[in-house]
């Protein structure tokens, strides 16, 4: 059912969801940013609906509220432990479909993979309700038309932004009762069919190329671009990297906490171990293991799609100014040149 | 809901100082893991670790813990009848019945012997392969482990045993890649598999050579080590390609292992 609500009456419903609903959107915090006089969009809880930047893309991804850049996983008292708590709330949380598309590749790892289901994922994954926030036009580093992830149909709701008001497309009944009173609309949400940026996904078509790609010099460019900053994977919509690291409180070394800490392949030290060993020691190799991540090997393990929602927002947020749709089809070339050397 | 990253407590029955900086701590546990899995070791307060399973019996597993990092220097510091923290078994170990009735090639270079040594017990006592032929190398004299049982091996096993660059008696002296020519793969026919384990440029370079020395690639396996955090497949540390080392590994068939690039 569509409706059309002022933003009153969505107030309104937001003060009857919040007994059983934490609401999460996109807000704005000015003069946050990184450089100075720039704002920093990102997802917090919401109380009123003007909280939520609706005509701007998000700087961080929604993948921050179900997983957060740290969290406890058990705290410890002396020999004994108990595992951290999570909300008693459900979760409602605003998202464009770049972000929604985003979320199976986050439970493919942390539900999946191996056939190991994380608990501290799926206790918070099983309380959300999405909100899809029409996304019809895009920004400048977009490209989600090209890695399928422009639509998306699992929602609860999705909104349309207008002056004043949302048109709303109710999906999941459970929320029609609180519409009761709102207008009618035939609103149904539209999805955007051309991004500013295309990109063609390249082929590797077996072993010996991806050995070569891996080893060919396109990659040495990173060494000197890329500062080995994270900001790249902190931003992406689909990573899942972490590190566990136990800490003792400082008042009382009795007691402590295990946490979980946002890693980034880009960072050194990600892969070193006690006793010396570390792997990918240039920034070039850290871009390409990456890189490959997101558009091959993570494909060549679950076989249905790229790790890749084309959010851009890696690209918006490199302080050096490294596009990904640049270096993807610089690898496409780098490809083409290894298959046409292997046919000569 | 069932949380797989939640350590037990388990209590350590003794403690066996096979050198310095490598000691043997058999910890009270029901877990049942293969030969070649590993476990997670969980400290809490200080951190968790992989550490692969040396040796296991009914309510007990061995680990061969060197003390190099945060986690195993703490664990040094234990007494038996403390507890330290489990969780696992993980990963996939050697392909043990695949092995059976073969002429079994183990080529080891320090520490590497940890994750193989139950299973050439278990080939030592149950004459479960048609022959074994173990090359073991050590840095030198000082960092020779499972010292009883590389001598008790001696009377079943075609043995080379080697220190890289000390002389000592009774002992080779040079890198175990020096003893793969001189191994009798002529007598083996087609029935016989290899086994290599040990730091990752010995195990690079003891493959290759193994190939020069006319082993099929499909013959080979060997175990990898990585940095891991959670041992099952969220955290990302150990991923090579489209392979998790925890989930698929540590164990690897070499046709896998050779394109694995970091």
């Amino acid at each position: 059912m569509g409706y059309k609500v002022s933003f009153a009456e969505v107030n309104k419903i937001f003060d009857q969801l919040k007994d059983e609903y934490e609401i999460w959107a996109p807000k704005r915090f000015a003069g946050k940013g990184r450089y100075s006089d720039t704002d920093i969009i990102k997802y917090d809880k919401v109380n009123t609906v003007e909280e939520i930047e609706f005509n701007e893309k998000s700087d961080y991804p929604a993948k921050e509220v179900l997983s957060p850049i740290t969290q406890s996983l058990f705290y410890f008292t002396e020999d004994e432990y108990r595992e951290s708590k999570c909300t008693s709330k459900k979760l409602l949380i605003f998202m464009r479909p770049c972000d929604i598309n985003a979320q199976h590749h986050q439970e493919k790892i942390y539900l999946q993979n191996g056939g190991f289901a994380d608990m501290y994922y799926q206790r918070m994954n099983e309380k959300v309700k999405i909100v899809m926030m029409e996304c019809t036009e895009g920004w400048d580093t977009c490209f989600c038309v090209s890695m399928g992830s422009n639509k998306a149909e699992d929602y609860a709701m999705a909104v349309r932004v207008g002056d004043g008001e949302l048109s709303v497309d109710v999906k999941d009944e459970a929320f029609a009762p609180l519409f009761a009173e709102a207008a009618a609309s035939d609103f149904k949400p539209e999805f955007i069919e051309k991004n500013q940026i295309e990109l063609e996904i390249p082929e590797i078509p077996n072993k010996e190329v991806l050995t070569k790609l891996k080893n060919h010099p396109m990659w040495n460019e990173y060494n000197k671009r890329c500062i080995s900053c994270g900001s790249c994977t902190v931003a992406c919509s689909t990573c899942t990297c972490f590190t566990t690291t136990d800490v003792i409180y400082n008042e009382n070394t009795n007691v402590g906490e295990r946490k979980r800490t946002t890693a980034s392949c880009q960072i050194e030290g990600f892969t070193d171990m006690a006793g010396g060993h570390t792997f990918r020691r240039t920034a070039g190799e850290r871009m390409r293991y990456k890189v490959l991540h997101k558009f091959h090997d993570y494909k060549a393990r679950f076989k249905d799609y790229h790790m890749c929602v084309g959010c851009g927002r890696c690209t918006s947020r490199c302080p050096e100014f490294i596009s990904i749709t640049a270096t993807v089809r610089k690898m496409a070339k780098a490809i083409d040149e290894i298959i046409a050397e292997e046919n000569s | 809901m069932n949380n797989i990253i939640k350590p037990v407590p388990c209590k350590i029955l003794d403690i066996k100082k096979e050198t310095e900086l490598e000691w043997t701590f058999k910890v009270a546990t029901d877990i049942k893991p293969t030969h070649g899995q590993f476990l997670q070791l969980s400290l809490p307060k200080i951190g968790e670790a992989p550490i692969s399973v040396s040796a296991y019996g009914d309510g007990w597993v061995d680990f061969t813990i060197r003390a190099v990092g945060k986690v195993t220097d703490v664990i040094f510091q234990l007494q038996p009848g403390d507890t330290m923290f489990l969780r696992g078994a993980y990963g996939k170990g050697w392909p043990v019945d695949q092995f059976k009735g073969k002429h079994m090639v183990v080529i080891t270079g320090g520490t590497g012997l940890a994750p193989v040594r139950s299973m050439l017990n278990k080939f030592f006592e149950e004459d479960y392969a048609a022959s074994v032929t173990l090359i073991s190398g050590f840095k030198n004299s000082a960092g020779i482990v499972f010292k009883n049982e590389l001598e008790a091996w001696k009377d079943k096993f075609t043995t080379f045993y080697t220190l890289d660059s000390e002389e000592k008696e009774g002992w080779n002296t040079g890198f175990v890649t020096e003893y793969v020519s001189k191994v009798d793969w002529a007598s083996f026919g087609d029935n016989y598999e290899v086994v290599i384990v040990g730091p990752p440029p010995m195990m690079k370079f003891t493959g290759i050579e193994c190939v020069k020395n006319g082993v099929p690639e499909d013959k080979i396996w060997v175990s990898f080590e990585r940095k891991m955090s959670c041992a099952v497949g969220k955290c990302g540390h150990c991923r090579i390609d489209e392979v998790y080392v925890c989930l698929d590994g540590p164990v690897f068939n070499y046709t896998t292992a050779k394109y694995l690039v970091d």
